[in-house]
């Protein structure tokens, strides 16, 4: 709970950046799972091969928001490679740490930004090297 | 408002207590003039105990825990009578004092049956009928969940163990001090207790065990508590404990009356759109107010609550260790999702009209805030 969040997790928590769908989003990455209490779906807007905007929304705990606000803030502007290479780690570290249990569980940002990538480039027939998601088994 | 976790301990028991630090801090065993103080003070305290719950001084033994008390009062039983039969009763929504317990058991060849609850939370004491085989050596069912609140019909479960001269457990935590008691008319044989949920120390239980029925010890040692438990006794916990007992016995009238903040409380937040009650709306503890919101985790209304300096609990995976959603919430039948959307509220002694006001008046804007963030809501 609170005790393992650093100050920065509750900051995101209380005031989450970039809050919401993008309607003619570019892509979508819908990830999590309802049993574990996280589903989290990260919606992109590319333009010349750059992330313009994104969004979130968010159903989880304090770790899950937090770490969906981050990595808004992470992506935008990054080139599709860049993006890529976001770490669940980059964004744990940006956080400041996350508490052991939430490691694994809540830290989903990561995962959803690749996949709203992934379906970006299927909608778009477009070819890159994707990094393996590492999907959460509860 | 998170009473059913803990409360704080009361001034007088505090008083109570602090002479068994220091001045009067002898070994009960001892025979000379601070042992016998200290032993005075723990057959003191073992009369109010089982004063709160009509029971006789004999009847008491003090424990570290509630967990530890229905320890000893499962595998005390289980082990006494191994050679009767390997079969116990219990249901789906105990406390994991209970269910672990139970667990330990099936791994020692024991066979549990886990009855089923109703989408309220209660247990039917004809499924306790259906569930008795000529093998069953025990049952037992809490007195009232800690965390829905629902109260059981433990004095019908009693009635069936009785006739059927099987041992019959409750787990009483949540209950004794706060709903009357009398063992003299109620079929229990074993009934567990803490100190720390009614104003008393942390680090204290109790085991009622009725006349004539026999446990197996689970400490081992100089003997101490008839035998059963043996350990040098925590005498300013259980000086404590008894203290805490004798006012509850005296302000049982005001907890009853925390009903009428309960169902305040119950009735403001369910104006909240998508709200349901979890629980029973009549039987359940007069502090106990279990309420999930559509589309949203209960971490993080928590953790919004405590931003607005409210305690409360739920039984999300997310505020535990564990990652499954709260065993009692699955058993009343409720989805995963559901569950993790669940919030806790408990009232106290020291919660007022004005406290319960102000959870109602923060708590909309909380729940509006996460289902603006949250994919699932509409």
């Amino acid at each position: 709970m609170t005790d393992g969040y650093s100050e920065k997790v509750m900051e995101h928590f209380a005031n989450p950046r970039n809050v919401g769908e993008i309607k003619d989003a570019d892509g979508i990455g819908k990830v999590g799972n309802p049993v574990c209490g996280d589903l989290m779906w990260i919606y992109i807007k590319v333009k010349d091969n750059r992330l313009e905007d994104v969004k979130f929304k968010t159903f989880g705990c304090g770790a899950a928001i937090a770490t969906s606000s981050m990595i808004t803030e992470m992506a935008k502007g990054k080139t599709l490679e860049e993006a890529l290479k976001i770490s669940r780690g980059d964004v744990a570290d940006a956080l400041d740490g996350l508490p052991p249990i939430k490691m694994h569980c809540s830290n989903l940002a990561a995962d959803g930004l690749h996949a709203a990538i992934k379906d970006y480039l299927e909608k778009t027939g477009k070819k890159m090297e994707l990094p393996k998601i590492e999907h959460a088994e509860h | 408002m998170d009473h059913s976790a803990t409360t704080a301990v009361d001034p007088a028991v505090r008083e109570a207590m602090l002479p068994y630090f220091s001045e009067k801090f002898g070994n009960p065993s001892s025979l000379y003039t601070i042992g016998r103080q200290a032993r005075k003070a723990i057959e003191e305290s073992r009369q109010k105990v089982a004063d709160l719950i009509g029971a006789k001084k004999e009847e008491i033994i003090f424990t570290g825990s509630g967990t530890e008390s229905d320890n000893l009062a499962i595998k005390g039983i289980a082990f006494k009578n191994r050679k009767k039969g390997d079969h116990i009763i219990t249901s789906s929504i105990e406390h994991h004092a209970v269910l672990h317990t139970c667990k330990y058991l099936e791994g020692q060849g024991f066979k549990v049956t886990y009855l089923p609850v109703s989408r309220e939370g209660i247990v039917n004491p004809a499924d306790v009928e259906k569930a008795l085989t000529p093998q069953t050596i025990l049952i037992t069912i809490m007195h009232a969940n800690n965390e829905i609140g629902t109260i059981q019909p433990i004095e019908e479960i009693g009635k069936i163990a009785k006739e059927k001269n099987i041992p019959f457990h409750t787990d009483a935590v949540q209950t004794a001090g706060k709903l009357p008691i009398n063992v003299e008319f109620l079929d229990v044989n074993l009934l567990s207790m803490s100190a720390h949920k009614i104003y008393g120390p942390k680090g204290v239980g109790a085991l009622y065990i009725r006349k004539g029925t026999f446990v197996e010890p689970q400490l081992h040692g100089g003997g101490h508590e008839r035998n059963l438990r043996s350990s040098t006794e925590n005498v300013p916990g259980i000086v404590g404990f008894g203290k805490a007992c004798e006012l509850a016995k005296e302000r049982l009238p005001e907890e009853a009356k925390l009903a009428e903040l309960r169902d305040r409380l119950i009735k403001g937040v369910l104006e909240i759109k998508d709200s349901y009650l979890n629980g029973h709306p009549t039987k359940r503890l007069p502090n106990n107010a279990n309420v999930r919101f559509s589309y949203i985790e209960g971490e993080s209304m928590i953790l919004n609550l405590d931003m607005k300096g409210v305690a409360a609990s739920t039984g999300s995976a997310c505020s535990s260790t564990s990652l499954e959603p709260s065993h009692v919430l699955m058993a009343i039948g409720l989805k995963p999702e559901e569950a993790h959307g669940s919030l806790r509220l408990t009232l106290g002694r020291e919660n007022t009209k004005e406290d319960v006001d102000y959870v109602v008046s923060v708590l909309p804007k909380i729940v509006n805030k996460l289902r603006m963030i949250s994919p699932l809501a509409r």
